[in-house]
């Protein structure tokens, strides 16, 4: 009784933030141990730490063309939902319902696979299509993957950019509208910037999972030369039967990037409330 | 200027929002210069008679004019967009909110029409806004975000953002209705130099019967959606012919 009291006095003292390092060292100690006992190849993972981490580059770029690609997609999906043409919030409701009604590995995979199927058959049966017509639909394991990863993640945030767009009060359209100003002056003066303090930080939390996303592109066969982590990974893990390390280095990497970004992101999003503080909040 | 000029001319107006018809017939002439005051129990439709005048509602009924152009409800055709637009740079409006752009200075607020809907030089646009500012009093405030300034400066503001698009006839939307009283003088101040310094032409919602009196050229009384007594603040102070009237009167007076 007296000896447990005065263990929580003195843990009462360690502040919380010391407690959580004491619980992480130990989990890291414990996974550092069992890496020992089970023999895993610590001198390869190093060595080949530089070959899977050059895949960065290639990571990094499918993450961010996919962003700037669903970016787009959302706005243009939002401004559809919120139409009042029947054209746009169809082809908009058509296009969410699709993306987000199947799985991201089937996309990559349609728009891989089906659709060079698809330019055969068409220019046989039309010969009247320009030639190369079908190598067209032919795409690059990258760029399908990308195509694929935009296509989806526009798909979904496109409910964040209609969100954002719907926090702006209807009295800014008003005015907007008593000043003369067309429908896209008032979204490209008015609205968008003040919807975008509500769009950048799940958008930021969007890159992120795309980038972790973007491994799925290996799986389309990826050539050597283009490879991002997971796939490079891959690549050295099976030649060398060393696929444990292989994987553990690509996870690694993944979590110090996630990591990095994820405290860009917080610092970002700081800063915009920051800033909506100053411009909307009350005096 | 000519005071015989009808600036807005509201014919037969009617608005029904589902069920409930909030105008039920309104005919009304504004002449240039003058300044009309609409008032009246809360629901009478005055609101609703300013939001048709610049087509931010539709009329269910009837037509209105402005600076010579005739429009009435219905559909929105990319044709009727481009009318209601052309017919909205003849109109100012000033909300019972200000809606002032928060993500913009005092200045940027001013001259965002100018730019953006006029495509005026951006020079010629800074220097007629920060006389617009100086109009309305706020001249040392151009670079302040609309956050950091009173209620009663956001909406001397939100004045000099409608005068900045030089229209024929400014609206005014219960303009001092959610200002703290002691910030009301104010902007009924700088409406009253309009009137008399610019010979504005103005439609007027308020329940500033002061105002009315001083200011006014024409008060209308709004009743059940339709105009009850009006006439000159003599006639309808000094001769009230209607209970309604009377009795609305002493509520606010």
């Amino acid at each position: 009784m007296v000896r447990s009291e005065r263990m929580a006095l003195a843990s009462a003292r360690i502040p919380f933030n010391g407690k959580v390092a004491v619980v992480w060292i130990v989990i890291l100690a414990a996974i550092s141990f069992f890496f020992a006992v089970a023999g895993f190849d610590l001198g390869w993972m190093r060595e080949q730490l530089g070959y899977i981490a050059g895949g960065l580059r290639f990571t990094m770029q499918i993450a961010v063309s996919g962003i700037v690609l669903a970016v787009i997609l959302a706005l243009l999906g939002a401004l559809g939902r919120l139409s009042s043409n029947p054209i746009a919030y169809g082809v908009s409701g058509f296009y969410t319902s699709f993306f987000r009604g199947t799985p991201l590995i089937v996309q990559m995979f349609l728009i891989y696979l089906a659709l060079p199927q698809v330019g055969i058959n068409l220019a046989e049966r039309y010969p009247g299509l320009p030639e190369g017509f079908n190598d067209a639909l032919v795409l690059e394991a990258t760029v399908a993957g990308i195509l694929a990863l935009g296509l989806n993640y526009g798909a979904y945030m496109t409910e964040i950019f209609r969100a954002g767009i719907m926090s702006v009060g209807h009295g800014q359209t008003e005015a907007a509208e008593a000043l003369g100003m067309t429908y896209r002056q008032r979204m490209r003066r008015v609205i968008l910037p003040q919807a975008y303090r509500v769009i950048v930080p799940p958008t930021g939390n969007e890159f992120i999972a795309m980038m972790k996303d973007s491994a799925l592109v290996s799986f389309l066969g990826v050539t050597a030369a283009s490879a991002e982590i997971f796939r490079r990974a891959q690549l050295v893990g099976k030649a060398d039967f060393k696929n444990l390390e292989a994987l553990l280095v690509t996870a690694g990497l993944y979590w110090v990037l996630t990591a990095v970004f994820t405290t860009f992101q917080s610092r970002l999003e700081a800063r915009l409330s920051r800033g909506f503080v100053r411009t909307v909040g009350g005096h | 200027m000519d005071r015989s000029e009808v600036v807005v001319k509201v014919r037969d107006l009617h608005k029904r929002f589902g069920e409930l018809e909030v105008l039920k017939g309104i005919d009304m002439d504004v002449h240039r210069g003058e300044v009309v005051v609409i008032f009246g129990r809360s629901g009478s439709g005055k609101s609703t008679l300013l939001r048709c005048v610049n087509f931010l509602e539709d009329p269910t009924r009837g037509t209105i004019e402005v600076a010579g152009m005739a429009l009435g409800g219905g559909h929105r055709t990319r044709r009727k967009r481009e009318q209601i637009r052309s017919l909205r740079l003849h109109v100012g409006m000033v909300f019972q909110q200000f809606n002032l752009f928060p993500h913009m200075t005092a200045l940027e607020n001013v001259i965002e029409g100018p730019l953006t809907v006029k495509g005026s030089d951006p020079d010629q646009a800074r220097g007629r806004g920060m006389e617009l500012l100086a109009r309305v009093g706020l001249a040392t405030k151009a670079d302040e975000y609309p956050i950091r300034l009173s209620g009663g400066q956001q909406q001397r503001v939100a004045i000099a953002r409608a005068l900045a698009m030089e229209p024929d006839v400014m609206l005014f939307d219960e303009p001092t209705s959610a200002l703290d009283p002691e910030l009301t003088g104010e902007v009924l101040a700088v409406m009253k130099s309009l009137a008399t310094e610019l010979h504005m032409t103005m439609m007027v919602v308020t329940h500033e019967m002061g105002f009315a009196r001083e200011v006014g050229d024409h008060l209308a009384f709004f009743h059940e959606g339709l105009i009850l007594e009006q006439g000159t603040p003599e006639q309808v102070f000094g001769n009230t012919r209607f209970q309604e009237t009377k009795t609305f009167l002493e509520a606010v007076l």
